[in-house]
């Protein structure tokens, strides 16, 4: 009576199928129980109650500390509505420390980016012993920002560092690097893409390593050379990763404090000040709470828009 | 076959030339603070680098000079409990958001979700408040209690749930599990890893605060490390270099044996978490 | 433990619905069979008898207890899902104790009765595994064995063997339907593959756009399909649907074109029909003259029969089933002819000589 078992089913047009099972896959989560309401508050309770207590309520304060003019201890006094915000964004020391972080923050992005992509491309070939390499490109992961501090101060100390003892060896001019603003500044920078880069190279390489290799089979075929190969295939297939960790080196980068305490307190003469040391420098050496809550204000709105960047890149990925 | 051969083999040499160069730039200043951690400061004072008066004499004084075993302990025990309780506080959130209906499920995600914008260093001046309000300044749970639950942990264990089959969750209600004996039997255990990933996260994020326990600690006894060896330079201790660089070995040498046993972890981790 | 639906309907929302009005009774003991194509509702409708999924109206009840109320748990049924649900990180003996442990069974009594479907299986050399240890159709027994080892009467089997190949899944048919014949279990079993279910089934459940389409056992479903929709769905390859009229002169003889006549024993129903003949009830013969009303397109030897694809003079394609190896060439003309055992449809699909004691309902 039956032919082959070969099925042969009409289908329904695809997009009509594609919707309804969607949503058969959203509803078929759930179940009768209608007593799920109170499981959800029991599961989400702890967290709710920590962010509400830690992130929430501390934003809303903020917020209104920034609007006030504050004692010593903290306690508002007058209401001034925008003009801490003003006095910030008009003081050429704010501005100065702005420029310093924008510097600062996208030097160590360019920075880092470019390292790791170099140690990942490098790292990525299929070499007999690579996994060493690997490990030890990524080592710089397990270096907390304490310790990477006492590392470079020693190489960068004046007297006694190694980088003045291999000036002197080689008879080259000594650069003060940390009394000297500019040299300052990429004393910090230096430090902190140091840090960085064990974590991007093994994000970097974790993406390049899931690129199919029947791209490049095809690529050498046709005779392209490895540097097409890189800029043609190897950045194309892992752009989304790169803008991932861009994102996330910057937005880690407008919240550093830890390196500028150990290294520079925010100095010489104002030149590594950035804007988190500002906001503790202000609130808690010159009492300041309302200055310094407008300029976490400020902090906040720049990293939420490019967190918000990021999520929107990311849901268009999720979507297509 | 030798055409095809020789010019590999100069590529290879060449690749092997490159990465053991780059591999020597990005260790040098582990490999010169582990130098000179041998080295005596009046040698390293005197730029004396080359100096074959290796010792564990800077070992020594670190162990029995300064707090910093205390520090790490401080260090244990706060990223411990925070660990522990970011696995178990996310892996609740992440949960009730993937198994579990109720009213407003969507706006209380996307609440968790903007909390990953604020950034926790805009909000000290409250917080600070907040604890001292509390009692809690020079605590043990001063450095804990604010991070017991991350946003970030929600979300990444709610994308590794959501791939679970939702067969798993049918076959359960059939043989009449309930939703706690499903997350503690079942959940748990599928995710195993996505929950290493996190409780390796939390734990290094926690034993790299920085600014908070600064904030928040003024005596040894609750210091955790990364301000310890903060409140060594700042004292006395500044310019026995020998002696700092040997704390600094002290505290990373045990972070980079576990990083290298657990890298895998963190490698997933990101990806779950973030690109997917 | 039989199963009966009333009216059972469901909704996503106020815009969405996905079944409408579904009716049946499914015996003690029957090997009852829901088949049709993906999205039709199918699975959503296992899982509205499981209680997986809440029913916007209608009942459902087992053993003549409404049952919409209960939770999965309190409806005593088993169910072995497509994917077969097995929890990674147990073993195959836990995986199959997990349903057991969670009614809280006396141990020993867990013991005997895994042990008892690890057997009937072919898997108590494996029971220390863990599923990514096994292949496919390894762990379908898992999943089977966990059904076996509970004490239910009802089964419900969403797609199970569609993650299998072709030759294991013939294999497991026959094995599930040994194990529902020796448990006596009512299964509920849930398809799109029209094999599966004319192999297996007592009863068939044809779903389709949200409805039924017909209910009946698989020669009612394959002799006398209620609609177009059926007849297209069963039989390989699939049956053909033509164009016709009733000859202006003759009420008994159909015109499919101007070349290609069929007599009947019955009147043709309407002026215009649509006519369903199974590949299998045409003929074809090579012919060089005038009578040739088709050219040959393709043929295909599946080994003990062949299909020849043609063109009907009048552009139509119809596909025929031969035995044994036949040899045409490509434009080859050739003279078809039908016998009478055709179907009659509407413009809307619907069977026109529906025979009415085969008819369950629809």
């Amino acid at each position: 009576m039956l032919k082959s078992p070969t099925q042969s089913r009409p289908r329904t047009p695809l997009s009509v199928q594609k919707t309804k099972s969607k949503i058969e896959e959203q509803e078929a989560k759930f179940t009768l129980n209608a007593k799920d309401k109170y499981f959800a508050w029991a599961f989400l309770g702890p967290s709710l109650l920590i962010l509400g207590v830690f992130i929430f309520y501390p934003m809303v304060r903020t917020l209104y500390l920034s609007l006030f003019l504050t004692n010593t201890v903290g306690k508002t006094t007058v209401f001034v509505g925008l003009s801490n915000y003003i006095s910030l964004l008009t003081s050429a020391d704010y501005l100065s420390s702005l420029g310093v972080t924008l510097f600062y923050v996208f030097a160590v992005t360019i920075i880092t980016i470019s390292l790791g992509l170099v140690l990942a491309n490098l790292a990525s070939k299929r070499l007999p012993g690579i996994g060493l390499f690997r490990t030890l490109f990524s080592a710089t992961m397990g270096v907390s920002v304490s310790v990477a501090a006492i590392f470079w101060l020693f190489i960068f100390n004046p007297s006694t560092g190694f980088l003045s003892l291999i000036s002197t060896f080689l008879h080259l001019p000594q650069i003060p690097w940390l009394t000297d603003p500019t040299a300052a500044m990429w004393a910090v920078i230096i430090t902190t893409v140091w840090m960085n880069l064990g974590f991007t190279f093994l994000i970097l390489l974790g993406a390049m390593t899931s690129v199919p290799t029947t791209l490049y089979e095809a690529a050498n075929i046709e005779g392209a050379s490895s540097r097409f190969q890189f800029f043609h295939i190897t950045i194309p297939s892992i752009s989304p990763t790169l803008f991932f960790v861009s994102i996330i080196t910057l937005i880690e980068s407008f919240k550093s404090f830890g390196l500028i305490d150990l290294m520079t307190k925010g100095g010489p003469t104002n030149a590594t000040n950035m804007l988190v040391y500002r906001i503790y420098k202000d609130a808690f050496y010159s009492g300041n709470f309302a200055q310094a809550s407008a300029e976490s204000i400020i902090l906040t709105v720049i990293i939420a828009l490019f967190t918000l960047l990021q999520f929107k890149v990311l849901e268009k990925r999720v979507n297509y | 076959m030798d055409i095809v051969t020789k010019p590999k083999l100069s590529r290879r040499i060449l690749d092997y030339t490159l990465l053991t160069v780059l591999a020597l730039i990005v260790l040098a200043p582990f490999l010169i603070g582990l130098w000179t951690s041998f080295l005596p400061t009046m040698q390293i004072a005197q730029g004396n680098f080359l100096s074959t008066k290796v010792s564990f004499q800077n070992y020594i004084d670190a162990f029995t000079q300064t707090p910093i075993i205390r520090y790490l302990g401080n260090s244990l025990v706060i990223s411990t409990a925070t660990m522990i309780a970011q696995l178990i506080f996310c892996s609740m959130s992440a949960y009730a958001f993937v198994f579990l209906k109720f009213k407003g499920r969507k706006l209380l995600f996307t609440l968790f979700l903007a909390t990953m914008m604020l950034p926790f260093e805009a909000e000290i001046i409250p917080n600070f408040q907040t604890v001292k309000a509390m009692g809690l300044l020079n605590t043990y749970s001063v450095m804990v209690i604010p991070f017991l639950t991350s946003a970030f942990g929600v979300f990444m264990l709610r994308q590794s749930f959501m791939q679970m089959p939702i067969e798993l969750k049918e076959a359960a209600d059939i043989e009449g599990l309930g939703h706690f004996q499903f997350y503690w039997k079942m959940v748990l255990p599928y995710n195993r890893i996505p929950l290493m990933t996190l409780g390796a996260y939390s734990f290094l994020g926690a034993w790299n605060q920085y600014l908070w326990p600064m904030l928040t600690t003024f005596s040894n006894d609750f210091r955790p490390v990364q301000n310890g060896l903060r409140q060594l330079q700042s004292e006395e201790t500044f310019n026995d270099w020998g002696m700092i660089q040997a704390t600094a070995a002290i505290v990373v040498i045990p972070t980079l044996i576990v990083l290298f046993i657990g890298q895998h972890y963190f490698k997933s981790g990101v990806n779950e978490g973030a690109v997917k | 433990m039989s199963i009966t639906l009333r009216n059972v309907r469901k909704d996503y929302d106020a815009q969405t619905e996905v079944l409408k009005d579904i009716s049946v009774k499914v015996e003690t003991g029957e090997f009852f069979v829901i088949v049709g194509p993906s999205g039709c509702g199918k699975s959503t409708l296992l899982r509205m008898i499981a209680g997986l999924t809440p029913i916007t109206a209608g009942e459902v009840s087992i053993d003549n207890t409404v049952v919409n109320d209960l939770p999965p748990k309190a409806r005593k049924l088993t169910m072995v899902f497509q994917n077969y649900a097995l929890f990674p990180f147990m073993n195959v003996w836990d995986n199959v104790a997990f349903g057991l442990k969670a009614r809280k069974m006396d141990q020993a009594d867990i013991k005997q009765r895994v042990d008892e479907a690890l057997k009937m299986v072919n898997l108590t050399e494996l029971a220390k595994r863990k599923p990514r240890e096994l292949s496919g159709g390894q762990r379908q027994r898992v999943a089977l064995a966990r059904a076996v080892a509970s004490d239910a009467k009802i089964c419900l089997m969403d797609e199970p063997l569609s993650n299998l190949d072709a030759q294991l899944r013939i294999k497991m048919r026959q094995e599930i339907y040994a194990l529902q014949r020796k448990l006596g279990l009512t299964l509920i079993y849930v398809t799109h593959d029209q094999v599966e279910a004319m192999t297996m089934a007592d009863h068939i459940m044809v779903l389709n756009d949200q409805h039924v389409q017909q209910i009946g056992t698989p020669s009612e479903i394959y002799q006398n399909p209620a609609n177009e929709f059926v007849a297209k769905f069963f039989g390989t390859p699939q049956i053909n649907i033509l164009n016709a009229t009733r000859s202006k002169t003759d009420n008994h003889v159909l015109d499919v074109d101007s070349d290609l006549e069929i007599a009947l024993d019955e009147e043709v129903p309407a002026e215009n029909v649509k006519i369903g003949i199974r590949p299998d009830d045409m003929k074809v013969e090579a012919t060089e003259s005038v009578e040739a009303n088709a050219t040959i397109k393709n043929t295909g030897f599946l080994g003990d029969e062949t299909i020849i694809y043609a063109t009907l003079n009048s552009g139509e394609d119809i596909h025929v089933v031969v035995p044994g190896q036949v040899n045409y060439r490509i434009f080859q003309p050739i003279k078809v002819t039908a016998d009478s055992n055709l179907m009659f449809f509407d413009k809307d699909g619907k069977r026109m000589n529906l025979s009415k004691e085969a008819y369950v309902h629809a």
